[in-house]
């Protein structure tokens, strides 16, 4: 009986194991060794222990950049908790009552979710294009043509911009998990709370938040990696340098220019790319760990 | 004698069958071009089969990194120049080179072969294939409706792009936010107002540094064309750049030389011309910046040496520069081709005042690179967040990194 219990549990967990193994565990620790050598263009030379982080933390631009670079993964994080988060709890709510073509608005909610990233970084940067892109356009014909921006190319609306693009794409994925969670809250506590005589204010604080805690662990958890880890659509819209100037610099981005270089532009430093990797996964490891700790404390048990 | 055995037998096996080599390259829209250049080649060498495999520009560098230290990739590799071959060439995965081997490399440009070596030992790695050249482009039906020629002196080149502006025409396609092409830009318009070749060689042997006024005051002309771009040109990326001017939207575009194909196979009524940035005073000839624009290598571990020599030697020479300019509109770096286009022999009249292309040239073999530091702070510069001096500063503190005469600058 226990070995065959034993058995089930390595056909069903082996290949995931072996999967995790290869692609996750042995490029964490290929690049935490890759970071303490020294790098002659491709080729790796001596052992050099940290000197490559010295470097990075030393060197400008390179410590400028990681501060600059983090910061805005930071705002990133913060921004995609009010503007997409909170938007798709007020969807979840509102939806949650039924209104009249509830289902249609679940759909439509959720299209852009299933739309390829590519597609959605691109025709947004069609969109958001100076010369002949609709925003603009959209804006002229409203008579706002003093709103008119080089939304992408100016550092002070580039980040905003693909962080609003970002929520966009992403707001169907909160809102039904939200959803979900507010869908199953017994009906019964709803009930009982509204004879004690509570307002739509109050059922929500004092009966559906509490109890759609779970939720927001895991919302809050996968924006928290998402803003950490983001790449792809900084990459399809601005490119690899975190145009302009910077102002949409990632450390996913800096890690990739500094490993792989830039092409046409810059050179591979593999060691510095490597070191920028390692931190990364430090910092995620240790901040979701304390987040997840911090999040479950207060979620409410279903008695 | 076994390991003897072992390796002689897969030769003998391959000496009847033609040996195959690829050829690895990140020019897919180039690749028409190639099969026909290899189906010459083929004729001539019956005993060799050369498959060309390109790959996305964006994506080559990563891709090939990772085949070479593996020890795999192809046997012939299409490289960049100067710091973008010896990433590769410095580590020991391209064949050296030398005049012995291919005597033909004799004949070519110094300035050309230097883009083919690797600065750590000074040997040579590969066979130059183009040379590219920083022009300004213009829309000769545009110019004619507005009564305008090409400019001689910087004070005309204003004139020109204020008369058109007021005409209602946008005077330059150009745009600021892919960071390259406005430091294509600055390869254009500064090197008439740095001195061109004497500054370059005083601030690459570190006698000054690019915190020189001659430098920054340079840079500071790039924003006497800001009135002239779009309002929006931060927000302009290259290929819109390439549509407005493609479809007579901008009468001009500042670029470099590999645009002349791609501008006559998108639009074949296109009548345009170049001319070289103007300097400040007329009657002296521009300087034009110019570079080596890539190599073909040959892998230092590949199984069939001397066909992939043979195959290089073939690059380098004027029968393949002769099918490679008439094909693809680029000046071949093998000496002696004639140019039949008429606008790429501008250009090549043109670079006969040619300058090393400051950044590429000279500051791009280790990170953090001149390209690098210079492409994003002349972005904050045409968005008017940075001063031309803030630029100088910024680039010339980054390269003390590795570039030794700049620390303590």
């Amino acid at each position: 009986m226990r070995t065959s219990r034993r058995w089930w549990l390595v056909f069903f967990l082996g290949p995931a194991i072996v999967l995790f193994a290869a692609f996750i565990t042995y490029p964490i620790l290929s690049a935490l060794a890759f970071s303490l050598y020294a790098w002659e263009g491709i080729g790796r030379r001596g052992f050099v222990g940290l000197a490559n982080f010295a470097r990075l933390f030393a060197t400008f631009p390179y410590a400028g950049l990681l501060v600059n670079a983090f910061w805005h993964n930071v705002l990133v994080f913060i921004a995609t908790m009010l503007l997409q988060n909170v938007t798709a709890l007020g969807l979840a709510v509102l939806l949650a009552r039924g209104p009249w073509g509830a289902r249609g608005y679940r759909v439509i909610f959720f299209l852009p979710v299933m739309l390829s990233l590519v597609i959605v970084g691109f025709l947004w940067a069609l969109f958001l294009n100076p010369v002949f892109g609709l925003v603009n356009k959209v804006l002229t014909l409203l008579h706002a043509g003093a709103l008119a921006r080089p939304w992408l190319g100016d550092a002070s609306t580039a980040l905003l911009t693909l962080i609003v693009v970002n929520a966009w794409r992403w707001l169907g994925f909160p809102t039904i998990v939200f959803l979900a969670g507010i869908n199953a809250v017994p009906e019964e506590y709803v009930e009982a709370a509204r004879i004690d005589g509570a307002g739509e204010w109050a059922v929500l604080r004092r009966i559906i938040f509490p109890l759609l805690a779970p939720a927001v662990t895991i919302i809050v958890l996968l924006t928290f990696i998402g803003a950490f880890n983001w790449f792809e659509l900084p990459y399809i819209m601005q490119g690899v340098s975190g145009a302009p100037n910077r102002a949409t610099d990632v450390l996913s981005l800096l890690f990739y220019r500094t490993a792989f270089g830039e092409v046409d532009t810059g050179l591979q430093d593999i060691g510095i790319g490597s070191a920028i990797a390692v931190l990364m996964f430090a910092l995620l490891l240790g901040m979701s760990a304390v987040g997840a700790v911090l999040l479950r404390r207060r979620e409410v048990e279903l008695a | 004698m076994c390991v003897l055995v072992a390796t002689l037998s897969p030769t003998r096996a391959r000496g009847q069958q033609p040996v195959k080599l690829t050829f690895w390259s990140w020019r897919v829209e180039d690749k028409w071009a190639y099969d026909k250049i290899i189906q010459a080649f083929q004729q001539r060498n019956p005993g060799i089969q050369v498959e060309f495999v390109p790959f996305k520009a964006t994506e080559y560098n990563t891709i090939l990194s990772s085949a070479l230290t593996a020890g795999n990739g192809p046997d012939i590799i299409h490289l960049r120049a100067y710091g973008g071959l010896e990433t590769f060439a410095a580590p020991g995965y391209i064949a050296q080179l030398d005049f012995e081997r291919l005597p033909e490399l004799r004949t070519f440009s110094r300035q050309l072969l230097d883009g083919a070596r690797a600065r750590k030992d000074g040997k040579l790695y590969g066979v130059p294939f183009a040379t590219q050249s920083l022009v300004i482009y213009y829309n000769k039906k545009i110019f004619a409706q507005n009564n305008l020629s090409a400019p001689k002196n910087w004070d005309e080149f204003l004139t020109v792009l204020r008369t058109l502006k007021n005409h209602g025409v946008l005077p330059l396609a150009n745009g600021g936010k892919e960071g390259w092409t406005l430091e294509v830009m600055s390869g254009v318009v500064a090197p008439n107002f740095y001195g061109g070749t004497a500054f370059f060689d005083a601030v690459t042997r570190g006698q000054t540094s690019f915190k020189d006024p001659a430098y920054t005051n340079a840079l500071a002309r790039m924003l006497d064309l800001r009135p002239y771009m779009h309002p929006n040109f931060m927000g302009v990326d290259y290929t819109t750049m390439q549509q407005q001017f493609i479809n007579e939207q901008a009468a001009m575009f500042i670029g470099g030389s590999w645009e002349i194909g791609f501008f006559k196979s998108q639009n074949k009524d296109l009548d345009f011309d170049i001319f070289a940035a103007p300097p400040l005073r007329a009657g002296t000839a521009p300087w034009v910046s110019s570079y080596n624009d890539g190599n073909y290598g040959v892998n230092a571990k590949t199984p069939y040496m001397d066909a992939a020599l043979k195959f290089i030697q073939f690059t380098a020479s004027r029968e393949f520069g002769q099918m490679f300019t008439d094909m693809l509109a680029q000046l071949s770096a093998v000496p002696g081709v004639e140019v039949r286009d008429p606008v790429l022999k501008h250009v090549q009249e043109l670079s006969r005042k040619s300058t090393p292309y400051m950044m590429l040239v000279g500051f791009r073999w280790q990170a953090p690179t001149g390209s690098t530091l210079l492409q994003s702070a002349l972005q904050g510069m045409m968005a008017g967040t940075k001063t031309p001096e803030q630029v100088g500063d910024e680039v010339t503190k980054g390269l003390s990194a590795w570039f030794e005469p700049f620390q303590g600058r």
